[in-house]
């Protein structure tokens, strides 16, 4: 049963702020996204329009409008990384996944994103999974740590099923 | 995450503190022993020690955080704020996070001097999404601190009182502005507001707001533990203490110097980064994240000192140093440049909303060998105008940065122009 | 107020303090180009057109933004300045489609009035005109996203002017499209169709949709009678279309001006106004005397109703059951004097002139046909009239004045105050004043409910019993009173809501330039008809003495609750979902 924004909301500590909020709304999706009737219920609890929400929801790029796989892949895209050979790792995470930049895998498990500086310039190329971050990479080292991932959710699916 | 080369100490200590250090750890340095003492002065005496030391905000704009500490004092309103700036977006750049992961009581305890300072009794740290690690670190610390009456009510039993929360960004390069950081946290777009007022006067929730920079304020305890004098012999008289560079790119080592003002460039990549790798040479520097300039080898005898480099069209910004060897292009950086900040306006102005629109395909031109001489023309005026009248700081800069590498590397642009040297034929067919 | 001296293209002037440099500018007869400044709106700074040279500021300041100070050395015209504007216009025209010659505001685009200034000859930028489909959705407003140059305008009105908050920048950089949240159309969202966005949007990105084919077909069609109306601000406005100053005075004008277009009947929405004062008078009047729900709120601005309706969708019961002027002029033109005039009211056409947009959806609400017909058929704003006229090449400046025709065409001052804020109210009390005390009203001016201030409160004495009343314009402000109804906080007995800054004089489909000083202009008019008409209280119309004779009965009696009165919507939207 997923939390409702009412619970998320009323929970939280502080102002109630609306970017935070959006964030721990986003967080409790099994989606990592904010939903449209998210939207809906954040403006109702706050009593804002919703095109105000949404506004807000659209400006920052961690905030997902859409569904998104349960892991997220960052890329750093930025120069240093780019001249440490981002390229390369990209090619092995889009071989790997099975997708493009920007995309969620099939089954829902992995969306690959580019962003724009994970402030890892010191051992870039660098790419943030969830909330891990991962340095000096190599594609054998991309493939490993993928496989670390994968087989997490193997295991889960096995449980599941 | 990696093995740090410190050659100096002076003001953050890196080289003492491991990844997620304990307050226990941090007072084993003596730590908290200059907020002992400056809670049982006059406030104001710590405002008068940052002027004296003469420091100035780490974040870009330089601006003297005495000065600005005596603005948000000096106003009627008594509800005041204070922002601890860690959304480092600037690429390239790396210091706040390990300040946040390093030195999280030091941030801590330079918070609350400055809050001590200006009146406030509430405070946030806006912390970068991309940062998890820090923002944990962050919110850990900060039980610690409470838990033993350093930070909340009643602080060191001296019946002041201050409070800090974490705010998380999500995503926005542009929030690193400090107007559009409060636009951010009252849960608006982060686009940047008109200035004046300033957030001294009007931040917050319309309070006064001294915003800082995680490196300004981590400045702060060392330089009331020891004084302004201390502090001025490290650095230049210009320039005094030191700066945080994040060292990247095409050096031996990688990573975060301390290094004190007046050091030029040449020593950065040198001494501290260990030369170049790979034997090869300088090609170009990225001074100051994306937002900052490109220069030539040339111009890596200006020391680091605000006013030596800003006789050369240089800013310092974030401290971030990046450097490229002879086998890179500049077209390719530029156009990384260029796409970041496609990605990263705010889409408020016209000059950097559509001036970046069309930078963005003039170099994607260039790039594919379609672009004509006229472009860069063009590609010039349009970076001049987003330079001249974007709405923020960060709009300008983004000329700025462009500029930059057309004033240097010009030649490189017009080679990847199709029709680069039909008008000196046309020219000669005439005379 | 105190001087500041400055420098201003090398010139010493001064100008009181406070003023802004583009302000203080235009009081020295230096004119800087602007694209997003509106004189009523908060300051966006966003278009960037009117940066200006400040000594000692390294970069251009926006000439919007910065107050003048003592000393300032200014200059609005140099090679840089040039350089910058001509370049950000380039810009603009890159990412705006190149269909000046068709579009809509072509002869009152302020961007084309820029680009022609500053002699703009080439794009010198690659076109990006990602050519969106257009949102039709609604009857009364057309958004063509493709040629929004993002200024912000329009939000910032349906923000903070009327708190409808549907128009709003979405995503980031070359992505920002304003636009209801989702993109969605205009129609899916709790838009009320104002069209203050379309009043004030610079360019062609937003407007009324055009009826005006419409219009043509029904005149063209000699079966057809085809009868007109005209709204009581309209008298006071439609001469700016054709260059006059704001504020003239053009009845006998506009009369002429409709007959020679072709109608069969030029008709005053004034009649029907005090139609709606005796229906809604009488409907206060029963309220106050059964215990009805009070406060009562009036009905006549399809905006408001349509915002009570999503909004505060619990307290329709407020709203007077009464029709607004246009469609209780409809439902008795195609009974009552389709009737009198012995024609099938199959073959009438009823034509309105509108200062409003949202009035072409209230023509098309399906209850809006209680005559056996659409009561109205087709509306026309004060923009489209004027283009109508000119597509006819009726020359407004040489007619000479025309008087309405009977009988829907005689009415009284207590009408012609419709289109100002406050004037419902005023028409109001004149007639249920006398109606209740059974005594004559002498000065039938209710200052205090009359001006700009966005809310009005005043009291008047009812034969002994005190009735307090409210007026609000702008729905922002409506939305205040709301609260206080909603909260019990609202001890009023009536009230006026109209949806529009000023009321129907700064309608939503008013001519461009609709700024509050023009407002004023336009309401100080609509108060001088008033004063001149010989009738100023609805219930001494004579023709509407006779359609009650004759027709009605009596007000709030069997036919009147037929034709007149209507029932309301919940368009409420905003509940929890999860």
């Amino acid at each position: 049963m997923q939390i409702s924004v009412r619970e998320i909301i009323n929970g939280m500590e502080g102002k109630q702020a609306l970017l935070q909020i959006l964030l721990a709304v986003q967080d409790a999706s099994p989606e990592n996204y904010v939903s449209e009737d998210a939207v809906n219920d954040i403006a109702y609890m706050l009593n804002v329009s919703r095109s105000r929400v949404y506004s807000t929801a659209s400006f920052y790029s961690v905030i997902s409008l859409k569904p998104r796989g349960r892991h997220i892949v960052q890329v750093c895209i930025n120069a240093p990384c780019e001249n440490a050979g981002k390229q390369e790792i990209l090619a092995v995470l889009e071989d790997q996944l099975g997708v493009k930049l920007g995309e969620t895998t099939a089954d829902r498990q992995f969306t690959l994103e580019g962003v724009s500086c994970l402030g890892a310039c010191y051992v870039s190329p660098a790419i943030k999974i969830d909330d891990r971050l991962y340095g000096d990479l190599t594609p054998e080292l991309v493939v490993s740590i993928l496989r670390e991932y994968q087989e997490e959710a193997t295991a889960l699916d096995c449980n599941a099923s | 995450m990696t093995a740090m080369l410190h050659k100096n100490d002076a003001v953050f200590r890196l080289s003492l503190f491991q990844e997620f250090p304990t307050l226990m750890h941090y007072r084993g340095f003596g730590g908290y022993e200059a907020l002992a003492k400056a809670v049982e002065s006059n406030p104001t005496s710590i405002i008068e020690t940052l002027a004296a030391a003469g420091l100035r905000g780490r974040g870009g704009a330089a601006f003297p955080t005495g000065l600005k500490m005596q603005m948000v004092r000096n106003n009627a309103e008594r509800e005041r704020y204070i922002i601890c700036n860690a959304d480092e977006g600037e690429p390239g750049t790396f210091k706040d996070r390990f300040i946040m992961t390093h030195i999280p009581f030091q941030l801590l305890e330079g918070m609350t001097l400055a809050a001590y300072a200006v009146g406030a009794a509430k405070g946030y740290i806006y912390i970068r999404h991309e940062y998890p690690e820090a923002q944990q670190t962050m919110h850990r610390s900060i039980a610690a601190a409470k838990a033993a009456g350093l930070l909340g009510d009643n602080i060191l039993g001296q019946g002041f009182s201050f409070d800090v929360e974490i705010f998380s960004g999500a995503g926005s390069y542009l929030c690193g502005e400090e107007t559009a950081l409060l636009s951010s946290m009252e849960g608006k777009k982060g686009r940047p507001r008109l200035k004046p007022p300033y957030p001294t006067q009007n931040g917050l929730w319309g309070k006064p707001t001294l915003i800082n920079n995680v490196e300004t304020l981590a400045n702060i305890p060392m330089i009331i533990g020891r004084g302004a004098e201390w502090y001025r012999t490290l650095g230049t008289l210009d320039s005094p203490g030191t700066k945080l560079i994040s060292l990247s790119g095409d050096v031996e080592q990688r990573g975060l110097y301390e290094v004190p003002f007046g050091t030029t460039f040449n020593q950065i990549i040198e001494e501290y980064g260990g030369g170049m790798k790979n034997g090869r040479r300088v090609k170009a520097v990225n001074i100051g994240g994306a937002s900052g300039v490109v220069v030539p080898p040339w111009e890596l005898d200006c020391a680091l000192e605000y006013h030596s480099c800003g006789e050369r069209d240089i800013t310092i910004g974030s401290g971030a140093v990046f450097v490229m060897d002879e086998s890179r292009s500049i077209l390719a950086n530029v156009h990384n440049r260029v796409e970041f900040f496609l990605h990263e306006s705010c889409g408020k102005c016209t000059p950097c909303r559509e001036g970046l629109r069309q930078a963005g395909r003039i170099i994607h031109n260039l790039l594919s060998g379609k672009a004509v001489m006229a472009d860069v023309d063009n590609l010039e005026r349009y970076t001049r105008a987003m330079q001249n009248a974007a709405f923020c700081g960060l709009g300008q800069a983004a000329g700025n940065s462009l500029i930059s590498s057309l004033r240097y590397f010009r030649s490189e642009y017009e080679a990847a122009c199709f029709d680069y040297g039909n008008q000196y034929q046309r020219e000669g067919i005439t005379a | 107020m105190n001087v500041v001296r400055f420098e201003l293209n090398g010139q010493q002037v001064e100008v009181q303090g406070g003023l802004s440099i583009l302000e203080a500018a235009r009081q020295h007869g230096v004119k800087i180009p602007t694209l997003c400044h509106h004189p009523d709106q908060r300051v966006k700074a966003n278009c960037r057109v009117c940066v200006v040279e400040v000594e000692g500021q390294r970069n251009l300041v926006a000439s919007c933004a910065t107050t003048v100070s003592e000393g300032m050395k200014i200059r609005t015209n140099s090679s840089r300045i040039r350089e910058t504007v001509q370049t950000i216009l380039e810009l603009i025209f890159a990412n705006h489609p190149q269909e000046c010659l068709t579009c809509v505001r072509n002869g009152n685009c302020e961007l084309r009035r820029l680009a022609a200034d500053y002699g703009i000859r080439e794009v010198k930028g690659e076109s990006s005109c990602l050519n969106l489909p257009l949102d039709t959705s609604t009857p009364s407003l057309v958004r063509n996203p493709n040629k929004c140059i993002k200024c912000g305008r329009c939000a910032e009105v349906c923000h903070h002017v009327q708190g409808t908050g549907i128009l709003y920048s979405n995503y980031r950089s070359v992505d920002v499209m304003v636009e209801p949240e989702y993109g969605k159309s205009l129609a899916e969202v709790a838009c009320v169709l104002c069209g203050q966005c379309a009043s004030v949007c610079p360019v062609g990105a937003i407007h009324e949709r055009d009826d005006i084919s419409k219009v043509w077909k029904a005149l063209d069609d000699p079966e057809k009678h085809v009868v007109v109306q005209v709204a009581p601000s309209v008298r006071v406005s439609i001469a700016e279309e054709f260059g006059f100053p704001p504020g003239t005075i053009a009845t006998g004008k506009l009369v002429a001006a409709l007959r020679k277009l072709g109608f069969d009947r030029v008709f005053d929405t004034d009649f029907s106004a005090d139609v709606t004062i005796m229906e809604e008078g009488h409907e206060l009047l029963q309220r106050l005397q059964t215990g009805g729900v009070l406060p009562m709120i009036t009905s006549c601005s399809p905006g408001w109703v349509k915002y009570i309706e999503h909004n505060y969708p619990e307290q329709l019961a407020h709203l007077s059951s009464a029709k607004s002027p246009q469609q209780m002029f409809g439902a008795l033109a195609k009974t009552y004097y389709a009737k009198k005039a012995g024609i099938n009211p199959a073959d009438i056409y009823v034509v309105s002139i509108m200062p409003c947009t949202a009035k072409k959806f209230e023509s098309q609400r399906p209850e809006m046909s209680d005559s056996g017909f659409q009561d109205v058929d087709a509306v026309l704003t004060t923009r489209e009239l004027g283009r109508i006229l000119k597509q006819a090449g009726v020359d407004f400046s040489v007619l000479e004045e025309a008087s309405f025709d009977n009988p829907m065409g005689i009415s009284t001052g207590a009408a012609a105050i419709f289109g100002a804020t406050g004037g419902v109210m005023e028409a109001a009390l004149r007639t249920v004043y006398e109606v209740v005390t059974g005594q004559e009203l002498v000065n039938v001016e209710f200052s205090a409910v009359r001006g700009m201030e966005g809310i009005k409160e005043a009291e008047v004495d009812l034969a002994g019993s005190k009735v307090k009343v409210a007026v609000a314009h702008g729905l922002n402000n409506a939305r205040e009173i709301m609260d206080l109804i909603k909260e019990g906080k609202a001890n009023y007995a009536f009230v006026e809501v109209m949806c529009c800054p000023g009321g129907c004089i700064g309608g939503g489909g008013q001519p461009y330039g609709t700024t509050n000083s023009v407002r004023q202009e336009r309401i100080a008019s609509i108060y001088k008809v008033d004063a001149n008409l010989p009738l100023r209280k609805s219930h001494k119309n004579p023709a509407v003495a006779e359609l009650y004779d004759d027709f009605l009965g009596k007000p709030l009696g069997e036919l009147s609750h037929h034709l007149l009165h209507t029932k309301y919507k919940n368009r409420g939207l905003h509940k929890l979902k999860g």
